[in-house]
């Protein structure tokens, strides 16, 4: 997913123009003719300059054009990309409520299929691996992994 | 004489021993598989450390990385594809000596030469560390300031294919070390009020994001077939070393003083350091034709270089806690986590701690010598391990390890955050290593900009007038102008060749 580097240059030119309307608000260190809003401030006038040549870059006429990239033109790894950014967002949704386990192995077992793997292969794995990184983290590290609708079984 | 046995004990306790020797296969076996690199290994180690030790907790990050940039050198000669990118600058040169019938010689040198370009950078660094460290003892914070700069500095103009993006790469790691309340004004900064933001980003997360999801999401997208294992002999591949160390002794002695120079200069770690000591054994080489057939040459020196050059990183990340490459900006991390802050009253307040790592990195160079060797004689079946099977896991690892940070979700979102931005920003040419150190020296930067601009009371002047910040200046100014000067010469030679070149138009 390339984007021509003048719309990156507009956007970091706009990031770099919100931090400095951000930093108005700031308040000064007492008895100081600086604060907490100086070191933000100097970056986001630093970053102005390296924005509008990026900007200036990317309008020139044998810029390279945005491109898609040989990745999203293929349905199949476009399908893989969305899984893993979806997985993780599932995951933030679901895990207090399904606990760990439940979920961990729903995304192991879709993940698995997606690339591939034989369902009699994928389930097992995705069982055995749970359960070894459940024992690693709740039981060595005792990291508070949500039980979930399963009872607490050790 | 009480300290070095405090760090004797420390060391040789069975625990840290064990966590060695298990960091040590994990890091064989991590820097084996294509794709997952030696950053990453260190990355997805931090959440694990975060429960253990300060010693340990480094001991592992210390040997997993050792461990990976050499095996990095093992699918590099088997399948032409570098297992981490440290390997990548001879991974021709050692296929072609598999390809030759070499694979023992080509991963043999790999291991040997690694393993001495470890140590030689471990000795420097135990020489050159405590001394360093008894003069940063008397530095203010206008010195700190430029170091931190210089360092900054050589990340971003130093090898990297477009400054701007590295730069603006910088500028965005700087910006998100603002987040939160730590500033001199100890105001909620860029927070959106978000409760969990009041403490700044936490790093671990953040960099499981940029270095493991981002390359989870990279194998996603990958749409090269697996590559074919060369199904090679492999004998004993200590066979003929000495006799390789003894012709190429000053090869070898180039390529470790590169090696630890590189890793030194903060912002540039084991991948330059490769490259760079390959391109001066051709240089430098009574038979430079035979390069790129299958001359092994160039793999004992840029081998030796990239192990020296880790051992060199911590020399800053060490006595000023300024990291020299992206490994050592995740072990700062760790070693704040774990009260061990980096910086020359380290060396004061905590000598065995210090001398224990050196110890450590003594250790895990030898050790190599004999589980390198295993690697090797398995490679052909680490190299068979699924990956449709190993990344879906790595990715549980990872959900797991930055929840259990804070015991919070909100890490999870963190590592989903960062890691499609990484994606993204790399996908579009904007490198990340120096983001990655923008992040973990913005607090510093900014600490002693402000310190040094109250103490001077707004007269910029003083940053140049004291002696050692003067000169640190005028080094990062040339630095910052480096590029400058290089596009003027440029320009200068081609209107120099113009006038030849245009009849013929």
């Amino acid at each position: 997913m390339k984007l021509n580097d003048a719309v990156w240059g507009a956007l970091l030119l706009a990031l770099a123009l919100a931090v400095l309307w951000n930093i108005q608000g700031f308040p000064r260190i007492p008895g100081q003719n600086i604060g907490p809003g100086a070191f933000p401030g100097l970056l986001a006038i630093i970053m102005i300059p390296c924005a509008l040549v990026l900007v200036a870059r990317g309008l020139r006429k044998d810029a390279p054009k945005g491109s898609f990239g040989a990745w999203l033109r293929s349905p199949g790894h476009v399908g893989n990309f969305l899984l893993t950014v979806g997985v993780l967002a599932f995951y933030i949704v679901a895990a207090d409520a399904l606990g760990f386990i439940v979920t961990a192995t729903l995304i192991l077992v879709a993940l698995f299929l997606k690339l591939r793997v034989k369902p009699q292969i994928a389930i097992p794995v995705a069982l055995v691996a749970v359960f070894f990184i459940h024992v690693i983290f709740y039981k060595m590290l005792r990291v508070s992994l949500p039980w979930g609708v399963l009872p607490i079984l050790y | 004489m009480d300290v070095y046995l405090q760090a004797l004990q420390l060391v040789f306790d069975p625990y840290v021993l064990m966590v060695i020797l298990l960091s040590a296969v994990y890091g064989l076996f991590v820097g084996c598989i294509p794709g997952l690199t030696a950053t990453m290994a260190t990355a997805l180690l931090v959440p694990v450390t975060f429960f253990m030790p300060p010693v340990p907790a480094v001991a592992a990050i210390v040997t997993a990385t050792a461990m990976a940039i050499f095996s990095g050198d093992i699918p590099g000669a088997l399948l032409r594809i570098p297992g981490t990118p440290a390997s990548a600058a001879y991974t021709d040169e050692a296929y072609a000596m598999t390809l030759k019938g070499q694979a023992e010689v080509a991963l043999g040198a790999g291991l040997w030469f690694s393993a001495l370009g470890g140590l030689f950078g471990t000795l420097v660094m135990i020489f050159m560390a405590p001394s360093l460290a008894e003069i940063a003892l008397n530095f203010s914070s206008f010195e700190y300031f430029w170091l931190v700069l210089l360092g900054l500095a050589g990340a971003v103009f130093i090898g990297s294919s477009s400054i701007l993006k590295a730069s603006i790469s910088l500028l965005l790691g700087l910006l998100i070390a603002c987040i939160g309340l730590e500033n001199p004004g100890g105001h909620p900064r860029f927070t959106f009020g978000v409760n969990e933001l009041l403490s700044g980003v936490n790093l671990i997360p953040m960099m499981v994001g940029m270095f493991a999801i981002s390359e989870i999401l990279r194998y996603m997208v990958n749409l090269e077939p697996p590559a074919k294992i060369v199904n090679a002999k492999i004998g004993n591949v200590f066979k003929g070393m000495w006799a390789l160390t003894l012709e190429y002794k000053w090869s070898l002695l180039r390529g470790n003083v590169l090696g630890t120079l590189i890793g030194i200069q903060p912002g540039s770690g084991a991948d330059m350091a490769s490259w760079m000591s390959y391109a001066m054994s051709k240089r430098f080489s009574k038979e430079p034709e035979k390069f790129g057939t299958g001359h092994v040459e160039g793999i004992i020196e840029s081998g030796a270089a990239n192990n020296s050059s880790l051992a060199g990183a911590w020399i800053p990340a060490l006595v000023f806690g300024i990291p020299g490459d992206s490994i050592t900006a995740i072990a700062i991390g760790v070693l704040y986590i774990k009260g061990l802050n980096p910086g020359p009253m380290i060396f004061v307040n905590n000598p065995q701690s210090v001398y224990a790592i050196f110890l450590v990195f003594i250790l895990a160079n030898l050790i190599m010598l004999p589980l390198g060797w295993m690697t090797i004689k398995l490679a052909n079946n680490v190299l068979r391990v699924p990956r449709n099977i190993l990344m879906p896991i790595i990715l549980v690892f990872c959900i797991v390890g930055s929840f259990a940070i804070n015991n919070s979700l909100f890490g999870v979102g963190l590592i989903l955050f960062f890691g499609v931005v990484a994606f993204v920003l790399e996908e579009n040419g904007f490198p990340t290593a120096p983001a990655i150190l923008g992040v973990v020296l913005g607090t510093m930067l900014e600490e002693n900009f402000i310190t040094s601009m109250i103490k001077s009371d707004g007269d910029p002047t003083v940053f140049f007038t004291r002696p050692i910040a003067g000169g640190l200046a005028f080094f990062t100014i040339l630095i910052l102008l480096w590029p400058v000067g290089a596009w003027l010469v440029a320009k200068a030679r081609g209107r120099l060749a113009q006038p030849a070149a245009r009849p013929a138009e």
